[in-house]
């Protein structure tokens, strides 16, 4: 059975014609509604499923040019693939509700309003991304678009019960460029420590290598040429209700108790897909 | 002596050369937390006592304690003629170095209101006000507007004396007024990082923009302005 509400959707989002049938296991779902035991194939997934991250979205936009843009986000608040108490106690519901409820939905309708009659409206996000970080010399719409970007693929790299170490393939290339997995931990935490004033620390993944980035306010590695992969927000409203001025605090809860290791494999395995595509 | 100029009055190039000097100096110069004028809710309702601790007491005191690691280690890197390293070092000092003097301005920049907080300017300052931006209204559009239009982190610390002349403008992170200009005197500073307001105002910048002006000590600001401009 198709489920209609998701396609609606994602045909606002796509300037390609979505044509997929939704029927793979929405895996957030299991976390989200656990009770309505949603696990199999071709099951009709309720309303509420149009909220959650649908699989088969990633991987209909990863068979797409731009792999990185697995998060879309064409002018549109889209919810976290949880509820906004979900990630308690290790990020406030309270947050959650300012962060995304106000902080990303503002970028969201500020950048509507900036685009609106120029020759920008109507373009993919990633396009008015690339065009407004305009090498460096940054254009005023830059702000508002790498920021709705950068925020919906932050909630998407965060899920209850998350943290720890990966494992497979994933857990091999980090010791493989890090030398070992508490390595890369400490590199990471570095960066999102040490990022003077607001900006985000990655995870990323060019010439097939892992790095670790950090960048100011609201600049991702889009514009720097590489796949994101994982992220933290180090914006002081990302943590300062739940930990106030303590950020390495908040850095370690986030990587003990909230990365998606999921996440960070299937948006590995986009990129891939995309480099050697292009290559 | 060298080093507590370099830190509030000089500009960052004046920091290369008074480096040199301090070559064979033992011992530099190291920084502490000024205390505030006033309680920590006594700006109250303006900006909560809360924030005005957490502030104070948390960030403020961790850009001294940076600022001091950091010309203990420019210390060593000069005495060992270790260019690179002090080159390295710039950013932390400019980060730390400025969030200490910015700071420091701004706690002065507040008052309580019995204390004089929220009056407007009278004197030369207030005329100069008049005269560039047509009232002290105009004045505090403008720089509300501006500091609310501040992407990330930042200052924006208007009101500048450069050539006898008023300026309102805005600085990223911790920059100090002076890597906007070296003629530029900081007169009225605004922090704008979220760490100022979030607690009381969250996302809501421009309320706390609004509110702020309540509590300005303009005495201060008049004072640094006459003596500037004599």
């Amino acid at each position: 059975m198709y489920c209609k509400k998701i396609m609606i959707v994602q045909m606002i989002r796509r300037t390609a014609t979505c044509t997929a049938t939704c029927t793979a296991t929405c895996t957030t779902q299991l976390n989200y509604q656990k009770s309505k035991a949603i696990k199999t194939h071709n099951t009709q997934i309720p309303l509420a499923c149009a909220l959650l991250t649908c699989p088969l979205k990633l991987e209909l936009q990863s068979r797409s040019m731009a792999a990185s843009t697995a998060v879309t986000a064409n002018y549109v608040l889209k919810p976290p693939p949880y509820a906004l108490d979900a990630l308690e106690p290790h990020m406030s519901k309270q947050t959650l509700e300012f962060h995304w409820g106000k902080h990303h939905r503002a970028y969201v309708e500020n950048l509507k309003k900036q685009v609106l009659e120029t020759e920008l409206e109507g373009k993919p996000l990633d396009h008015i991304i690339h065009k407004t970080y305009n090498n460096g010399d940054l254009l005023p719409a830059f702000n508002n678009a790498a920021q709705a970007w950068n925020h919906e693929f932050f909630w998407e790299s965060m899920k209850p019960g998350g943290g720890g170490k990966p494992s497979g393939e994933l857990l091999a290339l980090l010791e493989r460029d890090f030398t070992s997995y508490e390595k890369f931990y400490e590199e990471f935490n570095a960066a999102a420590a040490t990022q003077f004033g607001a900006g985000w620390a990655w995870l990323a993944y060019a010439n097939d290598k892992l790095k670790v980035v950090k960048t100011p306010n609201a600049v991702n590695p889009l514009v720097l040429g590489s796949f994101p992969l994982l992220t933290i927000d180090v914006w002081e409203h990302a943590y300062y209700l739940d930990f106030q001025n303590r950020r390495p605090d908040y850095i370690k809860t986030f990587m003990n108790n909230l990365v998606s290791w999921e996440a960070v494999s299937a948006r590995l395995e986009a990129a891939k897909a995309a480099s050697s595509s292009s290559a | 002596m060298a080093i507590r100029c370099v830190a509030s009055r000089k500009t960052l190039a004046g920091l290369k050369e008074t480096s040199s000097r301090l070559l064979g100096f033992r011992g530099i110069q190291t920084f502490t937390l000024p205390d505030l004028p006033y309680d920590y809710g006594a700006l109250e309702p303006a900006i909560s006592g809360e924030i005005m601790q957490i502030h104070h007491q948390k960030h403020h005191q961790t850009y001294v304690t940076n600022y001091n690691n950091a010309l203990e280690q420019l210390d060593q890197a000069v005495n060992k003629g270790d260019a690179s390293a002090v080159v390295k070092l710039q950013s932390a000092i400019k980060f730390n170095g400025g969030g200490h003097v910015n700071h420091s301005i701004f706690w002065k920049n507040l008052a309580p209101v019995k204390e004089g907080g929220g009056e407007p300017p009278k004197g030369s300052l207030g005329s100069a006000i008049d005269t560039h931006f047509g009232s002290l209204e105009g004045l505090v559009k403008k720089m509300s507007a501006e500091g609310a239009a501040v992407q990330g982190s930042g200052w924006w610390l208007g009101l500048d004396k450069e050539l006898k002349k008023l300026v309102v403008d805005t600085t990223a992170n911790q920059d100090p007024l002076v890597t906007k200009g070296g003629s530029l005197v900081p007169l009225v500073g605004i922090d704008v990082w979220e760490h100022a307001y979030y607690l009381q105002y969250k996302n809501v910048r421009p309320e706390y923009l609004k509110n702020v002006w309540k509590v300005i000590n303009w005495k201060y600001a008049s004072e640094i302005y006459e003596k500037e401009c004599n």
